[in-house]
């Protein structure tokens, strides 16, 4: 297959494009860079409509865009040694960051995700999706595979440090998914089943014990987290008009900036965390059928992308950023249309606002140039 | 693997990491196949359960207040009507400064000073872009005041809201009944629905018991709303068809009171407690039906203060208590003609045979003394003249010899110790003594006999017969009709929205058989002796039409055996007043049943109350009609 591959790229290198020739100068990837292009696009038509035709919304989502581009072309234009070597020293200062940033929550009482710096106001949060693999990869790089006990340990702090940093902020979505990032990388890493069957059994024997220990008040948020729709009023309130919102919205949708639910504000963060229902609204089943193939096709070409890489460090950090962009994408959609409970997780590069435009097309550049940058086999 | 030193294995870890990617990617689309399937049973097999939902959600129905029904009397004329009134009401989103607003409302006298601070609460409590009232029935300068500031007062805007009123006051109010706020009872009765939009509900005689007609059906409006429940015209490109559908008009009545009668009624009790109803014999129709003291009823639509409604429910004249349907009280002297005709149909007495009466009556065996009421001793009577000159030892001998089971047998068909069925509510049945009921009334055995002195005074309306001013009219009535009785009725038409006018139709109820046409024609002639030469002689005189009466006298205080009557008896404790008439007799038209609380004696308060009932009606021309066919012809005495 890799030998395939090889003899492929020789044989087309001869017959190569003008814009072939460009995206490997650029040492960008075309077909993921098409997907990715379709899916933005889309994101556009529906934020324009879920903000209720707000230009304004629409121009900062393309500022954001492009912020978004150069960050990936330079990351793609980064070798993987240059990213194995920046690792530490990103991570780092994204911990000090998080630390500066609780504080500033901690003193001024209240929930603290931003860093104004002035100019610029960001998330730290937002460079732990990238610097917690990163690191994790870096530090995987030179130990044989699958990791040991002291690696694993290590890989631990590694990944629940920053994770429980944002947690704190209060941030339960992000931080999860950050450690998310982390677990799934340890697990492409080759962790073994009986390690990973372990955990899940001390999880569920935590979590049994620990429902014992719970005041009947915290059950019930437990319950009711699980269970949004036992309070129609609450937390219940958004699940039932996204999952009115989406059903409603039958087999090809009630078009356009038509959605009722939508249009009517009576779904809440219609253009943020719930613009799935948006779509499902005005673009019915097709809509979103064509909206997950999207996801899956650039999902699978990431996976391919990491499948192509020589070394570790490239590999596993491509594989963990390709997941996470799925496990994004499945909890946001599993969410709005009730099959997982809310948490607040903004549909990767369609959902309007933050930095995270910026991060997942950097994230998508690094991709991009760990595979550009692979070292060929017998080249 | 389990070597002391690991070193990598380059081609082990990269076959290791396409198995995983491999199996990673088939939890991969098995999860996108999951959702998928969460989808299409969300969009494809619950879609039309959504779609509802959605509908639900976007589209509220406003309604639209359906007018209510007028009352007009039989020749047209409009007792109940709708009127629009005038209310400010303030729309805090469009006003730009609401205390400024507010206070310069007040400069203009269009909102009192102390007012302000409440008036502000209430629209702070409601949503911005609701339209709060905060005035209430402008008057007429004041809407003018208001004209002219108008461009001062963003946000403020005049709006007419149609409310009840009735054009003669107090004038039939316990026939007609009232409109006020929908209590909490109501509540529990009513279709929510279909009182939307509206504040008022009837209570209270026709208002209340032809609630349903006059209601009539709220139309609405579909309006599009969003999460807010803010009305809008359309939402970005959204613009749905919405629907509406135009209210039914309440149906208008058409009621068989006469107003001349109703108001000679009326004016007749002025100041006196009492109660007045004229029937048509022919029919049932209610020509009349006052029960004085009144109340205004549009204080209840308005809403009332606990002090006014504290004055009407402690007011010892019982403003609110409808006696004529209601008021229970002993018949009197008005049951004689009845009691005759029992004795006549039982062949206990016949028509000319004469008794005489020495002021007193004695059972057999007994020393207890029934006296004459206040005209002493009458010498010899036939039955017209024991009518006529209501000689009480004529009728405590007659009951006497007829026995109480065969007088309440009697008196049943009469309707007397049953409601008549009027059409509208709350009427109370009086009440029938027979020793069977006496039986079951009282408790103590010696106290459940009945004795023979109960029978002798049943036969002057004295004892324990209760009656009520309706139920004698309907006796009357009968009388009149010569045993026909119609159910009464307050409601003869109801005129549909579309102008379509459906006349109600009459009731017959029991109909009294077994008596001879000779016998109505003696207690007739005793009733007209009444009028002509007997104890409303004086009622009678110059009277254009033949005319049957009775009066009556009821005991409110026992006197005893060693006191007279002095007028010294307590206001409250004189006897009640009653007069019953017929006219004209040979065809009658008008059956009329009076009473005056502590009155005393009939024929000087009731009688010419009647009389001028009787004249406001018969001598309208507008009341003149071709008698019903089937009236027997009745012969006029000489």
């Amino acid at each position: 297959m890799i030998r395939e591959e090889i003899g492929e790229s020789i044989s087309a290198r001869r017959t190569l494009s003008n814009t072939a020739r460009l995206l490997a100068t650029l040492k960008l990837d075309g077909p993921l860079l098409v997907g990715l292009g379709l899916l933005l696009i889309f994101a556009l038509l529906v934020q324009y409509s879920a903000s209720g035709q707000n230009l304004p919304t629409v121009l900062r989502t393309l500022v954001r865009i492009g912020l978004g581009a150069v960050a990936m072309l330079a990351l793609a234009n980064c070798t993987p040694n240059f990213l194995r070597r920046l690792a530490p020293f990103l991570y780092f200062t994204g911990i000090v960051l998080l630390i500066i940033v609780d504080a500033i929550g901690y003193t001024g009482k209240g929930a603290q995700r931003w860093l104004d710096l002035g100019i610029v106001r960001f998330q730290p949060s937002e460079i732990m999706k990238l610097a917690v693999p990163m690191m994790a990869a870096a530090f995987l790089h030179e130990r044989p595979l699958p990791p040991d006990w002291r690696s694993l340990l290590v890989l631990v702090f590694i990944i629940f440090v920053p994770a429980g940093l944002v947690i704190v902020q209060p941030d339960l979505g992000t931080g999860v998914l950050i450690a998310g990032a982390g677990v799934l990388l340890v697990l492409m890493a080759g962790l073994q089943l009986r390690i990973i069957v372990a955990m899940l059994a001390i999880a569920v024997g935590g979590a049994v014990v620990g429902w014992n220990f719970l005041h009947d008040y915290q059950r019930q948020r437990v319950l009711t987290f699980l269970d949004p729709q036992s309070d129609p009023l609450g937390s219940g309130y958004h699940i039932i008009q996204s999952q009115i919102a989406i059903g409603s919205g039958g087999l090809f949708g009630k078009g356009w900036m038509n959605g009722s639910q939508a249009q009517l504000e009576f779904l809440p963060e219609r253009s943020t965390d719930f613009i799935f229902a948006v779509i499902g609204e005005e673009f019915g089943l097709l809509g979103l059928i064509v909206l997950l193939a999207l996801y899956l096709f650039i999902v699978t070409r990431a996976v391919f992308l990491a499948s192509q890489a020589s070394d570790t460090f490239s590999r596993l950090l491509a594989a963990s950023l390709a997941f996470t962009f799925f496990v994004y994408v499945f909890i946001n959609a599993g969410m709005v249309s009730g099959l997982v409970p809310v948490v607040g997780v903004p549909l990767p590069l369609v959902s309007y606002g933050g930095t995270s435009v910026v991060t997942l097309l950097a994230g998508f550049g690094i991709l991009m140039g760990l595979y550009s940058h692979r070292k060929l086999v017998g080249s | 693997m389990a070597g002391r030193v690991r070193i990598k294995d380059l081609w082990g870890e990269q076959r290791m990491f396409l198995t995983r990617s491999f199996a990673a990617m088939t939890i991969v689309i098995a999860l996108m196949l999951l959702l998928a399937g969460r989808l299409f049973y969300l969009q494809v097999v619950q879609h039309d359960y959504y779609v509802e939902l959605s509908q639900g959600n976007r589209v509220r129905r406003d309604p639209i207040p359906a007018s209510r029904g007028l009352i007009l009397d039989r020749h047209g004329t409009v007792l109940v009507e709708n009127e629009p009134t005038y209310q400010l009401e303030l729309i805090r989103e469009q006003t730009p400064d609401l205390d400024g607003t507010l206070h310069r409302l007040s400069a203009i006298g269009l909102l009192a000073n102390e007012d302000i601070d409440q008036v502000k609460r209430s629209i702070l409590s409601r949503r911005s872009f609701d339209s709060v009232p905060i005035r209430l029935r402008l008057s007429d300068d004041e809407i003018g005041s208001f004209a002219v500031h108008r461009h001062e007062f963003q946000g403020v805007d005049l709006r007419t809201r149609q409310t009840r009123h009735y054009p003669f006051g107090e004038l039939g109010v316990h026939a007609f009944g009232y409109v006020a706020a929908i209590s909490e009872e109501d509540l529990k009765k009513i279709d929510r629905a279909s009182y939307a939009g509206t504040t008022l509900i009837g209570k209270l005689g026709v208002e209340s018991a032809y609630e349903q007609q006059l209601r009539g059906r709220n139309g609405y409006r579909e309006i599009l709303v969003n999460a807010q429940g803010r009305s809008v015209e359309r939402q970005g490109a959204y613009a749905p068809q919405l629907g509406s559908e135009a209210p039914v008009a309440g149906e208008d009545l058409v009621l068989s009171i006469d107003l001349a009668a109703q108001q000679a009624a009326e004016q007749g009790l002025g100041d006196r407690r009492g109660a007045v109803v004229a029937l048509d014999p022919a029919n049932g129709d209610v020509i009349a039906l006052a029960s004085r003291p009144g109340f205004d009823p549009s204080l209840f639509g308005r809403g009332l203060t606990r002090p006014e409604y504290a004055a009407l429910t402690d007011n010892i004249d019982l403003p609110l208590f409808n006696r004529a349907l209601r008021g229970t009280y002993p018949s009197g002297s008005t049951i004689k003609p009845a009691i005759a005709l029992a004795g006549l149909t039982f062949n206990v007495v016949s028509a000319e045979q004469r008794e005489f009466c020495a002021g007193v009556f004695h059972l057999p065996n007994s020393r207890l003394a029934f006296r004459e009421g206040r005209t002493g001793k009458h010498g010899y009577m036939d039955a017209r003249q024991a009518i006529a000159r209501s000689c009480d030892v004529y009728f405590y001998d007659l009951a006497a010899r007829l026995g109480v089971e065969r007088i309440a047998a009697f008196l049943a068909p009469f309707g007397l110790g049953e409601v008549t069925g009027i059409d509208i509510g709350g009427e109370k049945p009086g009440l029938l003594p027979t020793p069977a009921w006496k039986k079951k009334a009282f408790k103590r055995p010696q106290d459940q006999v009945w004795f023979p002195g109960e029978t002798v005074n049943f036969g002057v309306g004295q004892g324990y017969l209760l009656v009520t001013p309706l139920q004698l009219a309907q006796m009357t009535a009968v009388m009149a009709n010569r045993g026909h009785s119609y159910k009464p009725r307050l409601v003869a038409a109801v005129r549909h929205a579309d102008g379509k006018v459906a006349a109600v139709p009459t009731v017959e109820s029991a109909r009294i058989t077994g008596v001879s046409e000779q016998n109505w024609q003696v207690v007739m002639e005793g009733m007209i002796g009444a009028t002509t030469y007997g104890t409303a002689a004086a009622i009678g005189k110059s009277a254009t039409y033949s005319f049957a009466g009775k009066t009556g006298t009821a005991q409110v205080f026992t006197v005893s055996r060693s006191e007279t009557l002095t007028d010294k008896v307590a206001e409250r404790l004189k006897d009640h007043s009653w007069f019953i008439a017929f006219a004209p007799a040979e065809n009658p038209r008008i059956a009329v049943c009076v009473l005056v609380e502590n009155g005393g004696f009939g024929a000087a308060v009731a009688a010419p109350i009647a009389r001028r009932v009787i004249d406001a009606y018969l001598l309208n021309e507008k009341n003149n009609r071709p008698p019903a066919a089937h009236k027997p012809a009745v012969r006029v005495p000489t």
